[in-house]
């Protein structure tokens, strides 16, 4: 199965790539999600957002919606636009983990983000394809914080939380 | 697919409950969400039937806290038992890394246990896992009703491989807990050997 672990230098150049693709859409926020309903990290206004419900629900919408594109013999619909009175949901494919969410109002067009988010994804794209490399060569792994103190910790809580 | 994140200091971990319909999956989350502290918990999302069926599923997010400076999250999701909703069940076990099969004790529902076990099974294929790739507990629900398998049996026929189990009333939080604490427990466990 194998989970991700991400790194500062690599968070940091998610990060710009985010940053680049909201300055030149106007968007309001952009969200990048494992395909798994977590965040990975966002840009933008999200303080009136629940975020995490966010993350999982247009997980659960783009798994979906790729199913809908199997059942009718469509390899994979690229991407999937939900139109608001005020505010609208673009949400495209990062690589077979991840997902990017462009949200945008009218001082933005689909035409415009599905372009910069094409370009910005192939980019992020790259980024993951060197973390899973790094992963897989056994650079630093989830053992250097999560050690046997670190499980005693956390059972701790969970005994406190779940009583 | 637990997500750890050493820059936002963050670990997402992904629990599923599964089992057949009406067995008492959304039931466990629903208890869950009422009993633990309200800032540990996020919004409950249901996405249901207007009968109160699960449609695709039930998402509660947890704070555990913060350990060594990271703050560790599970992610609770339930999936649709009955049968006919498959394509959406198989969805939500993307990235899961830990199951709770809830099997529902009733002697007339013992052949759905076995049917979902399957089920399951066969859904794993489809995201590359494995029945013992994972960990995976137990729980028998619905203790309370009068005609119920002995736990023997439910053991001998569905827990082939010996996995940790608890007995459960749901609707009355009877071993919600239990079982949630064990779950994440064997999650976190496997992280300190990936
Ligand atoms: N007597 C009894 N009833 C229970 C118990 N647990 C759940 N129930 C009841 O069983 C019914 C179905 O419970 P749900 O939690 O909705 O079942 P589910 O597994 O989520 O069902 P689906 O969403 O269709 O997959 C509800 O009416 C619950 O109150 C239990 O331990 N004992
Ligand atoms: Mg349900």
């Amino acid at each position: 199965m194998g989970g991700v672990s991400l790194f500062q230098d690599d968070f940091r150049l998610i990060h710009q790539s985010l940053e680049k693709l909201q300055q030149r859409t106007q968007a309001n926020a952009i969200l990048l999600i494992d395909r798994a309903g977590q965040l990975i990290t966002s840009v933008g206004k999200t303080d009136k957002l629940d975020i995490t419900s966010f993350a999982s629900l247009s997980a659960a919408d783009f798994a979906a919606t790729k199913q809908l594109a199997a059942l009718i013999g469509e390899e994979e619909f690229s991407d999937l636009f939900h139109e608001g009175e005020r505010e609208n949901i673009y949400v495209s494919m990062v690589d077979s983990k991840v997902i990017l969410v462009v949200l945008f109002d009218k001082r933005s067009t689909l035409g415009l983000v599905r372009v910069r988010a094409t370009q910005i994804s192939k980019e992020i794209s790259e980024i993951f394809q060197n973390i899973y490399k790094k992963l897989e060569e056994g650079g630093p792994t989830t053992t250097s914080i999560v050690d046997a103190e670190f499980t005693r910790e956390a059972e701790e809580e969970i005994d406190n939380l779940f009583k | 697919m637990s997500l750890i994140n050493y820059a936002s200091r963050e670990i997402n971990c992904k629990i599923v409950y599964y089992g057949p319909g009406l067995c008492g999956k959304t039931t466990n989350i629903k208890y869950v969400f009422s009993k633990v502290a309200p800032e540990t918990r996020g919004k409950l999302i249901s996405l249901a039937t207007e009968l109160d069926r699960t449609l695709f599923f039930d998402f509660l997010p947890l704070n555990i806290g913060t350990i060594k400076g990271f703050k560790v999250r599970f992610h609770l999701y339930t999936v649709p038992g009955q049968v006919y909703y498959n394509a959406s069940r198989r969805l939500i076990l993307k990235g899961m890394d830990g199951l709770v099969f809830v099997a529902d004790s009733q002697t007339d529902r013992f052949e759905d246990n076995i049917e979902s076990l399957k089920n399951l099974e066969q859904n794993l294929v489809s995201h590359d896992m494995k029945m013992d790739g994972f960990p995976f507990i137990f729980q028998y629900n619905k203790r309370d009703l009068p005609s119920i398998s002995p736990v023997e049996e439910l053991e001998s026929v569905l827990n082939q491989k010996g996995a940790p189990f608890f007995e459960a009333v749901a609707s009355q939080g009877i071993g919600v807990f239990d079982t949630l604490k064990e779950a994440s427990k064997l999650v976190l466990r496997l992280l300190t050997t990936t």
